[in-house]
């Protein structure tokens, strides 16, 4: 066999084999370039998303008046408090998670269930905070205009203060026949939800009460939204007007241009994903823990792995709260 | 394994007794930027959002920088990039800033572009 053996005159050495140069064991080292590559997928959407932006950069929706809810507090305007609250509790559940790797270092097996318990439970509010983040931004709450264009309009009354479209909308008797399919073309069938008021309505609210402005998407010099005056507010309605929208989807959305909402949806679904499949990873280290699996095997390197993806996933909000909610 | 930590932070201005106290330590020092990134975003203060530097609101540059801050104590104390060997760390990280830096001026050019053509095209957008 000897003669086979190919001899490349670096055994010993360091990158020769048979060692760690990067002192690093091969899980390890494969979850660090895993980050990397995942990060790149989120750098990928949050620079898609600066792209977008860019491009309406006269016409982007303002992070501060979209997200404006607080649980319990109906009505309240609080911007970004709730943001900052989960931001606070995913760092929080990354220290616990530290000092649970900690804690594996010293071999302390109660310690390392107790924080990695802690870190579930803070990985689990924070992935229902955004559910519920989610079900707001979805649901909506003033309601807006689409205009021919695609473009949004928003309705402010005469002291700058938003306006819920049902706040002034009228009823107006209409009779809306059921699409059926013997009716029309085959492959078009009956919107699944209707909104709760019809463009006419809208209209004819609008036009009715005096106080009420429009608000369009694009911003003037000091990068604050433009509001038409009286007169302008009623011809734009009038003449350009289309569709009511309230909430949210991946077609429309009343906060804005619809990139907006598909961007949120896409890249805070994608971490929250990420937190979820946290959660579940984080779960089976810590029944592994408690069974003592790491315990027999001497080590516990498998926490200080899934510590690492975990610190990921707050690095990675990190950047989403700053560049969506923040910049 | 070896579990030895770098305790200094700072470039040692601070220098932790243990690698817990470390944790906390860098924990509160999160939170302050955080809170302080929270209040510039509510209070919005008109001498930073008036001012640009480099086509940039002020306000944005703090935003910015601080995350970088707060991404490099993650990275370095709660991920222990820190304690990792110099080889680790630049494959690491030199390889994935330099990829996110190339893609995000790449794409913010572009979207500059479009928004130029948008502005200054004959099509009629706003309406």
């Amino acid at each position: 066999m000897e003669a086979t053996v190919a001899k490349t005159g670096t055994e010993g050495k360091t990158w020769g084999g048979g060692n760690q140069p990067l002192r690093a064991s091969y899980g390890k080292m494969m979850m660090w370039f895993f980050i990397v590559s995942d990060a790149l997928t989120f750098s990928g959407f949050l620079a898609s998303y600066g792209f977008s932006r860019f491009k309406f950069v006269d016409a982007w929706p303002i992070a501060d008046q979209v997200f404006t809810h607080f649980p319990f507090l109906h009505g309240v305007d609080a911007p970004m408090y709730y943001v900052a609250f989960m931001t606070f509790v995913l760092i929080f559940s990354s220290v616990t998670m530290v000092l649970a790797v900690d804690a594996g270092h010293h071999m302390q097996k109660k310690k390392v269930i107790l924080y990695m318990f802690l870190t579930i439970i803070g990985g689990a509010i924070f992935v229902g905070s955004q559910a519920w983040e989610w079900n707001t931004f979805i649901k909506g709450d003033y309601g807006a205009v689409e205009t021919k264009g695609g473009k949004i309009l928003q309705f402010l009354d005469t002291d700058g203060k938003r306006v819920a479209i049902r706040d002034f909308a009228v009823t107006l008797p209409t009779e809306r026949a059921t699409h059926e399919d013997k009716n029309g073309l085959w492959f078009q069938s009956e919107p699944e939800t209707q909104t709760s008021f019809s463009y006419e309505e809208v209209k004819a609210g609008f036009l009715a009460k005096d106080n009420l402005l429009v608000r369009v998407q694009y911003k003037d010099e000091n990068g604050e939204h433009i509001v038409l005056s009286r007169d302008a507010s009623i011809a734009k309605i009038k003449n350009d007007g289309k569709l009511v929208v309230e909430g949210a989807n991946l077609r429309h959305n009343e906060y804005g241009t619809p990139l907006f909402a598909d961007f949120f949806f896409f890249i805070t679904g994608f971490h929250g994903f990420h937190v979820f499949s946290g959660v579940l990873i984080n779960i089976i280290i810590f029944f592994n823990v408690v069974i003592g699996t790491y315990e027999k095997r001497g080590s516990y390197e498998m926490v200080e792995k899934v510590g690492l993806y975990w610190h990921f996933v707050d690095l990675v909000w990190v950047f989403v709260f700053t560049f969506f909610y923040l910049v | 394994m070896a579990h030895e930590h770098k305790l200094e932070i700072f470039r040692g201005l601070v220098k932790f007794k243990s690698n817990i106290t470390k944790i906390w330590g860098i924990f509160l020092f999160l939170s302050i930027v955080t809170i302080i990134e929270v209040a510039f975003g509510i209070v919005k203060p008109a001498f930073l959002t008036e001012n640009t530097f480099l086509a940039m609101k002020l306000l944005n540059w703090i935003f910015i920088i601080l995350t970088l801050v707060k991404a490099y104590y993650i990275t370095w104390d709660f991920m222990h990039m820190r304690d990792e060997t110099k080889g680790l760390r630049r494959s690491v990280v030199w390889t994935a800033i330099f990829l996110i830096c190339y893609l995000v001026l790449i794409l913010l050019i572009e979207g500059d572009y479009i928004y130029e053509v948008y502005k200054s095209g004959f099509v009629k957008f706003d309406f």
